[in-house]
This record gives structure tokens, C-alpha cells and sequence, in this order.
């Protein structure tokens, strides 16, 4: 229940913080870090959110097994 | 080692450097040829370098069932042969991809696809042979022995046979050295995300393969118990 909740508060957090930035980015585009260099760092953000992701999945994976390998 | 989690916390940190300096890093443009595309140098060959040594780990515990079979020994060869396996498919697709901007076609059956195409089929039937035994002992020992066979045609198809004909990929008939090793003909700066990248690649890939060994060592002794 706890891990729903957290997990709930971290989707709304992102996506409250996703519309800032992108509202921001709409504001100052020049001067903006993301939009800068071709945009390449927008590209950089998107691959480290998956490996993040994907990691984070792992690891839960991971914990998982490991309750299973003490409750026998 | 299975359990442990730092070399887990490192393969993370490995892969978060990949992909920040993979895209960041200062590349040397040549001539107009590969421009950007190169940067998948830190994505796509770590696919081939890990599924390397992902499946030379799995010959060597196929070699260990074979001298002494105990059960855990099939399942670490199997998990990472998977893996391995998995890599190897991410290998030609993302290859593939690249080879439509790079060469004009997906697939223009250059002897170093072809060859990483075979070696995976070969690894294929791995699975299908293991599948169609009923028998647990049966399918361990088969399938080790077959493991040994599929690893002794991987570095023919891959390392051998491919540079002994022209290729599109670096390394083909008449050119100098190894073209996975020769750390000479890459900028030094490149070198530094290169490295990185195989090892939090594969330690990636290692993890994902503990994970499968754990379920099967679990399942094992669930079996035994009762």
C-alpha cells in the first residue's frame, strides 16, 4: 500500500515537473539548458529516465527473488 | 556475488556515464561518413561484446555440468546463454538499423551479419533442442554438450570467417590488425566511454542473468524439497 501511494506521489511530482519544464522551456528557449546544442541534452534525459527505470525495475526484481529464496 | 549489490549499483553508474558522455562526448568527424552515427559505437558494439562474454560464461559452466553434473551448473549455463542470446538479437537489430542510414540497407548480407545471423540461429536451436527433451537430466547433458558445439561455431562465424572476405564492417580482407581490440584506430577521448560501456553493459546483462539463475535454483530445490 505504502509503495502505491509512493508510487502515485512520484507520477503526479513528474508529471507536474514535466509541464513546468516545459513550460519554461516554451519561455526562455534560448537561454534554456535543454534546448540547447540541438536539443541533444532532451535526448540524453529520455535514455537516462529508461536505463533509471529500467534499473529501478531490476532491482525490485531483484528483492522480490530474495523474499521468495528466505520465506522456503 | 549473486546477492551482492555494488557490482549492481556500478553497472548503473556505467550505463548512466554511456549514455551521458555517449551522446556528449566529442567525436572526430572524418569525412562525412559516419558523422554522428558513430556514437552507436557505445550502444550497438557493446551488444556483440557482451553477448561474448555472456556465452563464454555459459560454455564454461556447460563444460562444468559435463565433468560433474550437478544441477546448478545447467541453470547458470542456461541463464546465460539466454541472455546472451537476447543480446545478440539486440546486436542485429540495432545493426540492422544502423546499416539502413549507414550502408542503404537493413540487410545487405555482409559476411560479419550473415555470420552473427547463423551464430544466433545456431543458439536458437540450443533452446529448441533443450525444449523437445522431457527429462531434466537428459536436457542438462544434451544441452551442455550442444552449448560447446553452438560456442565452437561463434567465433568462426563472428571472428574468422567475415575478415576473410570483404566486408562492410571494419576488419575485412586487407586491413590491418583486430578490429575489436585495436584501440589505436579509436580517439582516445571515445575510448574512455568504450570501455565503460562494454563493462556496464555486460554487467547489466550478468544481473538480468542472476536473476533468471535465481528462479531456477529456486524452482530446483523446490522440486528436491518436496
Amino acid at each position: 500500500m505504502i509503495k502505491k501511494i509512493l508510487f502515485l506521489i512520484t507520477s503526479i511530482l513528474s508529471i507536474v515537473t514535466l509541464k513546468a519544464n516545459a513550460q519554461e522551456a516554451v519561455d526562455n528557449a534560448s537561454k534554456n539548458f535543454m534546448t540547447s546544442e540541438g536539443k541533444i541534452y532532451v535526448v540524453v534525459a529520455v535514455v537516462v529516465t529508461i536505463i533509471t527505470g529500467l534499473f529501478i525495475y531490476l532491482y525490485r526484481l531483484d528483492r522480490k527473488i530474495s523474499q521468495l529464496e528466505k520465506s522456503k | 556475488m549473486l546477492r551482492k549489490y555494488w557490482w549492481k549499483l556500478l553497472a548503473y553508474l556505467l550505463l548512466l556515464y554511456t549514455a551521458v558522455m555517449g551522446f556528449l562526448v566529442k567525436i572526430p568527424i572524418l569525412d562525412g561518413r559516419l558523422q554522428q552515427t558513430i556514437r552507436n559505437l557505445f550502444f550497438h558494439v557493446p551488444m556483440w561484446f557482451g553477448m561474448m562474454i555472456l556465452l563464454t560464461t555459459s560454455v564454461v559452466y556447460a563444460i562444468k555440468y559435463l565433468r560433474n553434473p550437478l544441477p546448478k551448473y545447467d541453470a547458470y549455463s542456461t541463464a546465460y546463454a539466454t541472455t546472451g542470446v537476447v543480446y545478440g538479437v539486440l546486436g542485429l537489430i540495432t545493426g540492422a538499423i544502423w546499416a539502413n542510414y549507414q550502408w542503404g540497407e537493413p540487410w545487405s548480407g555482409d559476411p560479419k551479419q550473415n555470420g552473427a545471423a547463423i551464430a544466433i540461429l545456431i543458439y536458437l536451436a540450443y533452446f529448441v533442442l533443450r525444449g523437445s527433451l522431457q527429462d531434466d537430466e537428459k536436457k542438462a547433458r544434451i544441452g551442455s554438450v550442444y552449448n560447446v558445439f553452438s560456442f565452437a561455431m561463434l567465433f568462426p562465424t563472428l571472428w574468422i570467417l567475415p575478415r576473410l572476405t570483404e566486408s562492410l564492417h571494419p576488419g575485412g580482407e586487407g586491413s590491418e590488425g583486430n578490429p575489436g581490440l585495436n584501440g589505436g584506430d579509436l580517439a582516445p577521448e571515445m575510448r574512455l566511454v568504450f570501455w565503460p560501456a562494454v563493462l556496464g553493459w555486460t554487467l547489466l546483462g550478468v544481473w538480468i542473468s542472476t536473476i533468471r539463475i535465481r528462479i531456477a535454483l529456486y524452482h530446483q530445490e523446490k522440486l528436491f524439497n518436496d
